[in-house]
């Protein structure tokens, strides 16, 4: 690493190599699916404050319209993806587990869906501050999986200078491509989302950092920088997790986010490609988050590909569309395969920060022997943890509830569960489920 | 259409595949051709010698598992290596007997009461190997030389002794290994003879190459952690140099160092061994030049010829200090973090 990074390609250290499993949809243009009947919109699908119900029982709303406002600077809006009828108020299921509040909406099947409720408007006079506002009213938050709202991460405390916007373009989730496409057929909007973060976060630079199995994408993106962009695109190793922000920062600029903090004290601040493309679409055009893409892939989809839906889509809409051939006790995972959560419910709807629901027949899944063996130390986990923790370690001391040690003396919090020890681990010991529950206990502990 | 049952899991929902048996299994792989060779060297003696080592240390681990109640852990392959890593150290003459009861050692008291696989602090080959350098001093020291005319047809005298007695030498079968050479007489072996293995030694430590090829074999695999044997023949050779370089007519030169007696099936199979060496990279390296160091120390200056078995228990008893020290610095602590 280092010195001999022009050899290996610029990269974190550690890491894994999953197979990428990609083929299936890279090449495929993105489509639209049909409006599914009924929408679920939950009313936290943001890490923050949930949004505030601003409709009632049976009120008409048309397609763009705000159905939720933004709770305190904490929050944002959620915006009515379709033209409908609001049907109620209710506790739906999650992706997370536990039914949280969510707007259902009933679709007007004879309506065009055309978005009625945007005003397009010159940014070019906007001030840092309004350009936040104006971020956070289009109800956007990173599109990557973390959900954060994308104007706190522009809202750097006072004291702190950003100067690079770090662009995240490196999905080294398998099966994932919502990105890769994005980037490829919407490279405009991503330059121009680009621009403008530039602009609300202060920086001086963009760096966009793409993997290297992604050509297509660091081409296409490549061709609409300017001459006087100070943007530039930057190719990186496919590994896992390159795609976690501290990696990337670590990969593209050399600094560390100091332990449990965030980016902006080292001076970046990271963005979803995709987030970047929707922020480069919505703020010119006035409008709010609707929809976004996901990758729906996996053996136990007939149709893989790349579909543009509508927030709030229920999965099971979603699987009726692409042809499901998996078996009775298929794994739905949403999200990439490494780091997804199965979900309980195919009520469970497409939330805007949901990349994909991948397939995995019960055979595939359960291809892994399930014994459980006693660690036998190879070190294997060491080696992968991109974090430089150490799982073994971790995992001996979670057998023995010596949670507490695992924080005080080995870094437990600075795990962020990306599951590179488990995916090596010969003896099959699920370390990130055991570093889950610690985590868990510890956090009950301390309240 | 859509699934009735929903499987709950947690992530990873993909696994690299390897498991515990894989890289056992590959280990004993990696053993058979040393094995076949001094079968070949030394006939049905060493066949017999690898035999009863390991079926008694599988059937000493079913026991103990059968005795603490622990599910059967036969099929993992682990008492199998233990086993034939045990006859590869012991003269090819060994008496059967005492390689028996040197083997129910090894697994008892070096695997089986720390809590077996995984939680073993040393060797469990070496403990057995310790045993009998202890228990059978005459019978542990007689070597024979290869390529006897009717090895394949006649066992060696020792082989068949009566359990609980000590047979004596035969001198028409016994030759003094390179390094009790080197020690006692002040003779030093052909540096060639030395590593395609021509020479007198143990069962399995005899050729260096076949050894090397068999060790780079798991390496390429990925199953043995390269960094250890590297340290342990970078330990060996830089000690046994700056020896050679004070006083060359009196200690032998580096190379013979590394390629007599047990050092490289020590370095490739026995200090290799996961469970009983440190984690991190830096405490690999740390370990392998302890053992390489404390193996030339051993011999130079200790009453026996060999030392390796020694060293690498000592640097199997370091470990968990080692692992205490040394440990990976988490990303954003700017530190190297020792408590």
């Amino acid at each position: 690493m280092g010195m001999l990074s022009f050899l290996t390609g610029r990269t974190f250290p550690r890491g894994v190599h999953p197979p990428g499993l990609k083929e299936a949809t890279r090449d495929q243009a993105i489509r639209r699916l049909p409006f599914a009947p009924r929408l679920v919109l939950p009313l936290a699908q943001h890490f923050g404050k949930p949004s505030r119900p601003v409709v009632k029982r049976h009120q008409e709303v048309v397609r763009g319209q705000v159905i939720a406002e933004a709770d305190g600077f904490q929050s944002v809006p959620l915006h009515a993806p379709v033209t409908g009828v609001v049907e109620g108020i209710e506790l739906m299921p999650t992706a997370r587990g536990p039914k949280t509040e969510a707007i259902l909406l009933r679709t007007l099947p004879g309506d065009s869906q055309a978005v009625r409720w945007s005003s397009p408007r010159d940014l070019s006079g906007l001030s840092r501050e309004e350009l936040i506002r104006a971020i956070q009213a289009a109800g956007l938050v990173g599109q990557g999986g973390a959900a954060f709202p994308t104007h706190l991460k522009y809202a750097v405390p006072e004291g702190h200078g950003v100067d690079t916007l770090v662009v995240n373009g490196c999905e080294c989730e398998p099966y994932l491509t919502t990105d890769h496409r994005i980037m490829v057929e919407q490279a405009q909007e991503v330059l121009a989302g680009i621009r403008l973060a530039l602009r609300a976060v202060g920086a001086d630079q963009a760096l966009i950092g793409v993997e290297d199995d992604k050509p297509d994408a660091i081409a296409a993106l490549q061709a609409q920088i300017g001459p006087d962009d100070p943007i530039a695109v930057r190719k990186v190793k496919a590994k896992y997790p390159q795609g976690s922000e501290k990696m990337l920062i670590k990969a593209l600029l050399k600094r560390e986010v100091p332990s449990g903090g965030l980016p902006f004290q080292v001076g970046v601040v990271v963005n979803n490609a995709g987030t970047m493309a929707q922020l480069g679409r919505l703020l010119p055009l006035g409008e709010g988050l609707i929809e976004r893409v996901i990758t729906v892939a996996g053996p136990g989809v007939e149709r893989p590909g790349n579909y543009r839906v509508p927030v709030g889509t229920p999965l099971r809409y979603l699987l009726e569309h692409v042809g499901f051939r998996g078996d009775d006790a298929s794994h739905l995972i949403l999200g990439g395969p490494m780091m997804g959560n199965t979900v309980s419910s195919l009520d469970v709807p497409v939330t805007k920060a949901v990349s994909g629901l991948v397939v995995l027949p019960q055979a595939q899944a359960d291809a892994a022997p399930e014994t459980i063996h006693p660690c036998i130390r190879c070190g294997r986990c060491v080696e992968a943890c991109p974090v430089g923790l150490n799982p073994a370690e971790l995992g001996r001391l979670a057998a023995k509830r010596r949670y507490e040690t695992m924080q005080e003396r080995f870094h437990l919090s600075d795990c962020f569960e990306c599951g590179s020890c488990a995916y090596v681990c010969p003896a099959n010991i699920p370390l990130v489920q055991y570093f889950r529950i610690a985590k868990a206990l510890n956090r009950e502990r301390l309240s | 259409m859509t699934p009735l049952q929903i499987e709950l899991k947690t992530s990873p929902h993909v696994k690299q595949g390897g498991s515990v048996q894989q890289i056992m299994r590959n280990v004993v792989l990696a053993l058979l051709p040393i094995c076949g060779f001094s079968v070949y060297h030394f006939g049905i003696s060493a066949l017999a010698l690898m035999l009863v080592t390991t079926l008694t240390c599988v059937a000493t681990e079913q026991l103990f598992n059968r005795l603490s109640r622990r599910p059967a852990t036969v099929s993992d392959y682990s008492a199998v290596i233990t086993g034939l890593l045990l006859a590869l150290t012991l003269p090819p003459a060994f008496p059967l007997w005492m390689a028996a009861l040197s083997g129910f050692i090894g697994i008892a008291l070096g695997k089986s009461l720390f809590g077996g696989l995984g939680f073993n602090l040393f060797n469990p080959a070496l403990i057995g190997r310790a045993f009998a350098q202890g228990a059978f001093p005459s019978a542990v020291s007689t070597w024979t030389l290869p390529g006897h005319p009717e090895r394949f047809t006649e066992f060696l005298p020792s082989t068949l002794a009566v359990p609980f007695t000590t047979p004596a030498p035969v001198d028409a079968y016994t030759a003094a290994t390179p390094l009790g050479m080197w020690k006692f007489q002040g003779e030093h072996a052909e540096t060639w003879d030395l590593f395609t293995g021509m020479v007198a030694g143990s069962a399995g430590e005899t050729s260096a190459l076949l050894i090397l090829v068999c060790g780079l074999y798991l390496i390429a695999r990925r199953m043995m952690n390269w960094r250890i044997p590297a340290a342990v023949l970078g330990g060996a050779f830089v000690t046994a140099g700056a020896f050679y370089l004070l006083d060359p007519g009196h200690y032998p030169t580096p190379w013979f160092v590394l390629l007599s007696g047990g050092l490289m099936l020590g370095a490739f199979f026995m200090a290799s061994d996961m469970v009983a060496s440190p984690m991190t990279r830096s405490g690999l390296w740390l370990y392998g030049a302890l053992i390489g160091f404390l193996t030339v120390i051993i011999r130079f200056f200790g009453g026996l010829p060999e030392g390796v078995m020694y060293a690498i228990l000592l640097g199997n008893a370091a470990s968990p200090l080692i692992d205490r020290f040394i440990q990976p610095r988490p990303y954003g602590t700017g530190k190297r973090r020792a408590s």
